[in-house]
């Protein structure tokens, strides 16, 4: 099993599937948090436009996840996603928090999808594997929607009620202290700018925030401080104490019934 | 040769014949459009008598994906077809622009918003700043429109409402 203490990739190949199942990770469990909005939704647009977004996410990352299995030799995209524990996934701590209230949700998509949006950018750019390259062009159009929607949200329970701005306020100080993950690089990732199979993140970091600030000035919210403590581990298996009640009840059915079928 | 017969009995398949098979097969979704006509069929090979077809997906996490690959292999088996495996392909990435003006048109007919020609990558970042386009309504062609949501009932379409004709209808996203 891929702990902690054995993860440690080599070659190319075991490189790009430590990327693969990073992008894959973050994309899944955030997707799962979303899908916790079905039938919750605080309107019927809403409801149907974080269900959609879960379902863009989840499809993500079941591509990614099908791909890593192909390369690494897994039996299919399930293996990652159900049969894998707390320690072996590499998502960052961001995507794991509970989904908390509307502009929790709200801020923590924007924030994401801000992230998303550059890093799927500079990917497309340098990546020569044609099928990797196809699906992050196909998850860019997606991404775009989610980033557009998420924003819009913004502006409007930023500079909305005097409940709907302390609600967002609050949300945005509550995660920014998670937002440093997006940007941070170990070993595993030069390695892999080394063998052009992942792009240089940092570097995007001030485009991020950029359009954060802007968008949060635009919507009345004050922008947290970058300088405060970061939280950080979380893609080497250092999780918060959420991840392991998720994935306890995303995964309990499939490793119950390992044969179970949709009929 | 009528088309009821089991193709196993012909001498020989042409390329032209699968296409015209998947061209019967439509999306579950949209049932007026056939995946020929949406652009997810992308090629269609045969080698030794083994028939190969690609598929594209629409939507990332669109459930109608499996369903279709299920419909072709229905489908193919159904025309007496036994060599045959169906591969999803991500080399090309799918978009609306590659619907055929008929299938546009057939979408408007059942009332739904089709898609327009695609933005170029570089406006993104300034169309977040404001300027939605204009969806003219698939009922009455009213320009007065407004877009409710940017989700609707499946992956592919949004919600728009029409002042015009005072009617929600939906808009297949282009993307």
């Amino acid at each position: 099993m891929n702990t902690i203490q054995t993860m440690n990739p080599q070659t190319k190949e075991e490189l790009f599937v430590e990327i693969l199942l990073r992008l894959a990770d973050d994309r899944l469990i955030l997707g799962h948090r979303l899908s916790e909005w079905a039938g919750h939704g605080p309107e019927l647009e809403e409801d149907l436009a974080l269900a959609n977004t879960a379902l863009d996410m989840i499809g993500h990352a079941s591509a990614l996840y099908a791909y890593a299995a192909d390369i690494d030799g897994k039996p299919d995209e399930d293996h990652y996603a159900y049969f894998r524990d707390d320690l072996d996934f590499k998502n960052i701590a961001l995507v794991e928090l509970p989904k908390g209230d509307f502009a929790f949700t709200i801020a923590r998509q924007f924030l994401f999808s801000a992230y998303s949006y550059f890093l799927y950018r500079d990917l497309i750019g340098l990546v020569d594997d044609d099928q990797f390259k196809g699906m992050l062009q196909k998850h860019f159009k997606e991404i775009k929607y989610h980033l557009r929607h998420s924003r819009e949200w913004i502006l409007r329970l930023g500079d909305g009620t005097e409940t709907s701005h302390i609600k967002l306020q609050k949300a945005f100080d509550e995660l920014w202290m998670y937002t440093g993950e997006m940007f941070a690089m170990d070993n595993l990732d030069q390695k892999a700018i080394e063998h052009s199979l992942f792009t240089d993140v940092s570097k995007c970091k001030e485009e991020w925030i950029n359009l954060v600030s802007s968008t949060l000035e635009e919507a009345t919210i004050n922008v947290p401080d970058n300088n405060q403590y970061m939280y950080n581990g979380a893609r080497k298996g250092l999780h918060t104490e959420h991840l392991g009640y998720l994935l306890a009840q995303m995964q309990f059915l499939r490793r119950s019934y390992p044969d179970a079928e949709w009929k | 040769m009528q088309s009821g017969s089991k193709l196993t009995e012909r001498t020989h398949i042409t390329k032209e014949d699968i296409w015209s098979f998947l061209e019967e097969v439509t999306d579950p979704e949209i049932p007026v459009l056939n995946i020929v006509e949406m652009g997810i069929v992308r090629n269609v090979e045969i080698t030794e008598g083994k028939i190969t077809v690609r598929i594209t997906p629409t939507y990332s996490g669109c459930p109608a994906m499996n369903a279709i690959e299920n419909e072709i292999n229905k489908k193919l088996s159904e025309k007496g077809l036994e060599a045959f495996e169906i591969l999803t392909d991500y080399r090309e990435t799918w978009t609306t622009d590659w619907m055929t003006e008929h299938a546009k048109s057939k979408l408007k007919e059942y009332g739904i918003a089709p898609p327009e020609k695609t933005d170029s990558e570089t406006d993104f970042l300034t169309s977040l700043k404001g300027s939605q386009k204009i969806v003219p309504c698939p009922y009455c062609d009213s320009l007065e429109t407004v877009l409710q949501s940017e989700f609707g009932s499946t992956a592919c379409k949004s919600l728009y409402y029409c002042n015009g004709c005072s009617q929600p209808f939906e808009h297949f996203k282009c993307i």
